[in-house]
């Protein structure tokens, strides 16, 4: 099967590379059945990577140890789905994973998008093919997934333990699905460029794209920060890593874009800001896997150093010169079709809006990078860890929490002093009253402080928005308040899934001002012992340590401490902390034990117990206690801007594509006249 | 003779040997019983007592040594967040020996902080001293002195010079476009739209739609 998934990649190359020529050269402008064909051998590419992504798994299910992938990540007693998951656990791996799935995208654009767009479908198929074509050479070049080992061994050395977890079977997926489906909106951009069509039509083919995109980046970041959490053990889910880092970059220019889109949409301004956000965060996506593959920062979450990433590199800067070249030669064909009248009309917001989300980005940015700048410099390294992060970023991230509240509220062109007075009103006393809770309750920290009152007014924002469109259904259309509500949001999915997905923000900020009020305790206990804690929330919580117990599991020994919990002077079960030792089938031991640790989720606070190891050998056991507050609304925040989201993209209900804009100047004319 | 000597079977020397052995054996016995006792004690299997022994110990990882009241303090605990474990993961001092417990540098380097500290050193001579023997890299951020100012204050400065030229551009442009409404014959500053007569009424009405459909 090895000869089959070589011979798939070469084919693909082949195939690939003469699609892109073909299609950037265009010959196809005059030879309709040139362009068909182009079009057409985008479904040939995803037939070759198919062949090519199935003989690895064929490989993988079989255990066929002469390939040099399959020996490094699996084993005979690794469990069914992390030999599946084992697909995109190494470097070669997830090369086929991305271009299996680029090339699935690429033929769903060719089927998918409108016919009214089919003349930009030919460049589309170009650049798809062009970013396949890419890494499959990388494959070919130095991360071949078919190489074989001169010798067969008896087994493999299974997948590392971080690995082994449900997290990690989802999380890389649905954030490479993230990455590759940028390469879409990024593809009819240049074909927009390159065919000098440069209307609102293209924005409104990616307009799915971009959401799908954003989508899976999402769920990609809030599943890898679940997993730094159940699995990593040090009791938090964001650490600034490099690697986080590369994830957050693009989803922030993205989440730019998704709000400055709306402004090419309904004035035609900000033409060339939506381009040069796409092309970035198609850059952005590339400097990610650079990032992660390449060694050149070091990660707990990358991959094993190889040369690939001058590769990345070398494909980094050629699409940087490319896309920004292009848009260059384009600039004058993109004029405005408005101006902005005021800096305090929702426009304006949405600027400020772009500005930030473009400055964070640059922010995170510029701290990844900036060991490697100072090097250069200086001379010498220097660590930019998370109280950097935290110094230049959270400040930055409170005022895009306010502007969240206040975009909604300012009137699309230009807002009169009434329009703000009555706009302002309760989200602002709904934040104040927020804050003198808090104040009242003693809370004395800045940020935290902050970011739950701006979350007050966030949701006052938010739920005013609701109820006056609801009341104006109620009064217009006599309807009862449920069924105002539903259809409400049926009619302007955009609108009030965007709000949802406001809300998801919000419930985030809340969570990770929780955070700062963390509790951690480490104690050493025998059978019998004890030690107290007191939670933020006032509870006191009281582990008993019961003992460790040992015991050999499908490829792994394991030694499992397990304490007794009270709450309150009452009982709350029992929590196990493990040490794993993992082994392969001959029980020969494959990785240094790792450590599982014990998690109560709470709507308040999660226990979070770590067994760190043994006292020479006995049952004394040392722990380490943590009380997190509000991480379960983490997740629960994810899950809120996931639905906000899925209902914004839900087919039908979408924006109303309307006539010149000149007829609105009279209502507004109107209106600022009573 | 010998025989007037030896006691008689039964008699009061036989009776001592007897209490003797007896003594001893019991003594003996007990002692035995309680080496036993003790020794079992000391090495019940786990789960069978105080503190039993593992049955396999070399799989749960590396040795642990029991728990020192300073690793729970706070200020320890907050210096060694500010430090980088030197063993080559990305993580603080603190977060590196509470999470990678097979890690040796970690729990060496919160020795190396524990001693300073219980020298009287202050937070920020242990960092000094720490700079000084591991170089600037074993800080997790950088002092903001000198070229590392730029790493804190350019993100900051980018934006807020973004901001303040969005401002005056917008500001600039909204100047211009009201003097030339205000110059247009017939306006009356609302777009060169001609007014639109309404009763208050209807333009609650207008409201209301505009509310509902505009997103």
């Amino acid at each position: 099967m090895t000869l089959l998934g070589d011979f798939a990649l070469w084919a693909a190359v082949l195939v690939g590379a003469w699609c892109a020529v073909i299609s950037f050269s265009g010959r196809w402008r005059d030879r309709p059945d040139l362009a068909a064909t182009v079009t057409r051998s985008t479904h040939a590419l995803l037939v070759c990577m198919l062949a090519a992504s199935l003989a690895l798994w064929q490989g993988l299910i079989s255990h066929d140890f002469n390939i040099e992938y399959v020996a490094a990540y699996t084993s005979r007693n690794l469990p069914p789905y992390f030999i599946v998951s084992a697909f995109w656990a190494g470097q070669k791996g997830s090369l086929l994973f991305w271009a299996v799935v680029l090339s699935l995208f690429g033929s769903l654009a060719q089927t998918l998008t409108p016919r009214r767009y089919s003349d930009l479908l030919p460049h589309v198929a170009g650049v798809t093919s062009a970013v396949v074509v890419f890494f499959v050479s990388v494959m070919l070049a130095s991360a071949n997934p078919f190489e074989r080992l001169p010798f067969t061994p008896a087994d493999g050395r299974g997948l590392n333990p971080q690995l082994q977890n449900v997290g990690m079977v989802i999380h890389p997926p649905m954030l490479y699905l993230g990455y590759i489906s940028i390469t879409v909106p990024f593809a009819f951009a240049v074909a927009a460029l390159l065919s000098r069509r440069l209307d609102t039509g293209w924005i409104h083919a990616i307009r799915k794209w971009t959401l799908v995109s954003w989508l899976f980046l999402s769920i990609g970041i809030t599943l890898g920060m679940w997993w730094a959490y159940v699995e990593l053990g040090w009791g938090g889910y964001w650490a600034w890593d490099p690697v986080e880092n590369a994830s957050l970059l693009p989803w922030l220019t993205m989440t730019a874009f998704l709000h400055s889109v709306m402004i090419q949409e309904k004035r035609g301004m900000l033409k060339r800001w939506n381009l040069g956000l796409i092309i970035g965060t198609f850059l952005l996506s590339i400097f990610g896997t650079f990032i992660t593959r390449s060694g050149v920062i070091s990660s707990v979450h990358s991959f094993t150093q190889s040369n690939v990433g001058y590769f990345f590199l070398a494909f980094l800067v050629v699409a940087a010169i490319f896309g920004f070249t292009l848009l260059y030669t384009r600039w004058p064909l993109l004029e405005p079709e408005a101006q902005l009248d005021s800096v305090v009309s929702r426009e304006a917001a949405f600027l400020f809006n772009n500005l930030l989300f473009v400055g964070i980005a640059f922010s995170v940015l510029w701290g990844t990078l900036f060991p490697i700048l100072s090097e250069l410099v200086k001379g010498h390294k220097i660590t930019v860890g998370p109280p950097f992060f935290n110094r230049v970023n959270v400040p930055l991230g409170l005022l895009l929490l306010g502007l969240t509240g206040v975009g909604p509220l300012i009137a699309w062109r230009r807002a009169s002093p009434e329009n703000l007075k009555r706009q302002f009103l309760w989200p602002g006393v709904a934040g104040l009253l927020t804050l003198a809770g808090l104040l009242a309750a003693g809370m004395r920290d800045l940020y935290p402080l902050m970011a739950i009152a701006l979350a007050g007014f966030v949701l006052g924002t938010v739920v005013q928005e609701f109820y006056r469109g609801m009341r104006a259904r109620m009064r217009m259309h006599a309807e009862s308040p449920p069924m105002a509500l539903a259809r409400l949001v049926a009619r302007n999915r955009r609108r009030y899934g965007g709000y949802i997905v406001h809300l998801g923000l919000m419930i985030y900020f809340v969570a990770f001002a929780g955070m700062a009020f963390k509790q951690e305790q480490e104690a050493t206990l025998k059978p019998g012992q004890s030690v107290v804690m007191r939670s933020p929330f006032g509870h006191t919580y009281k582990f008993t340590h019961l003992g460790i117990s040992q015991y050999e599991a499908l490829n792994r020994i394991v030694s499992a401490a397990t304490v007794e919990v009270t709450k309150d002077g009452k009982p709350d079960g029992l929590i196990t902390s493990e040490k794993r030792q993992h082994v392969d089938s001959f029980r020969r031991p494959t990785f240094e034990p790792s450590t599982e640790v014990g998690i109560r989720s709470g709507l308040q606070e999660d226990v979070y117990v770590v067994f760190a190891g043994a006292v020479n050998g006995t049952e004394e056991a040392v722990y380490r206690f943590n009380l997190n507050p509000l991480v379960w609304w983490v997740w629960y925040g994810g899950f809120v801007l996931v639905f906000g989201g899925l209902l914004t993209m839900w087919p039908g209900g979408g924006p109303v594509l309307r006539g010149p804009r000149g007829a609105q100047a009279g209502y507004r004319a109107a209106l600022a006249g009573k | 003779m010998s025989g007037e000597g030896r006691p008689a079977p039964g008699g009061p020397l036989a009776s001592r040997r007897r209490f003797l052995l007896t003594a001893g054996g019991g003594l003996a016995a007990a002692v035995g019983v309680t080496g036993v006792l003790r020794a079992q004690g000391e090495e019940p299997l786990a789960g069978q007592g105080a503190t039993g022994t593992l049955r396999d110990p070399s799989v749960v990882g590396r040795p642990q040594d029991a728990t020192h009241p300073l690793d729970n303090s706070e200020a320890i605990k907050r210096i060694e967040q500010r430090l980088h474990c030197t063993c080559g993961c990305n993580l603080d001092v603190f977060t590196c020996r509470t999470t990678d417990f097979s890690c040796t540098y970690s729990p060496e380097l919160h020795r190396e902080v524990v001693a300073l500290y219980q020298d009287g050193k202050t937070a920020q001579q242990i960092l000094d001293a720490f700079v000084a023997k591991y170089g600037e890299k074993v800080l997790m951020a950088p002092e903001p002195v000198g070229f590392n100012l730029w790493g804190y204050l350019l993100p900051g400065a980018v934006i807020t010079l973004g901001a303040a030229i969005l401002a005056v551009v917008i500001g600039r442009r909204e100047r211009v476009r009201s003097v030339a409404l205000a110059a247009a014959p017939g306006s009356e500053g609302g777009g060169g739209a001609p007014p639109v007569a309404a009763t208050p009424e209807e333009l609650e009405r207008l409201r209301a739609a505009l509310a509902e459909v505009d997103d």
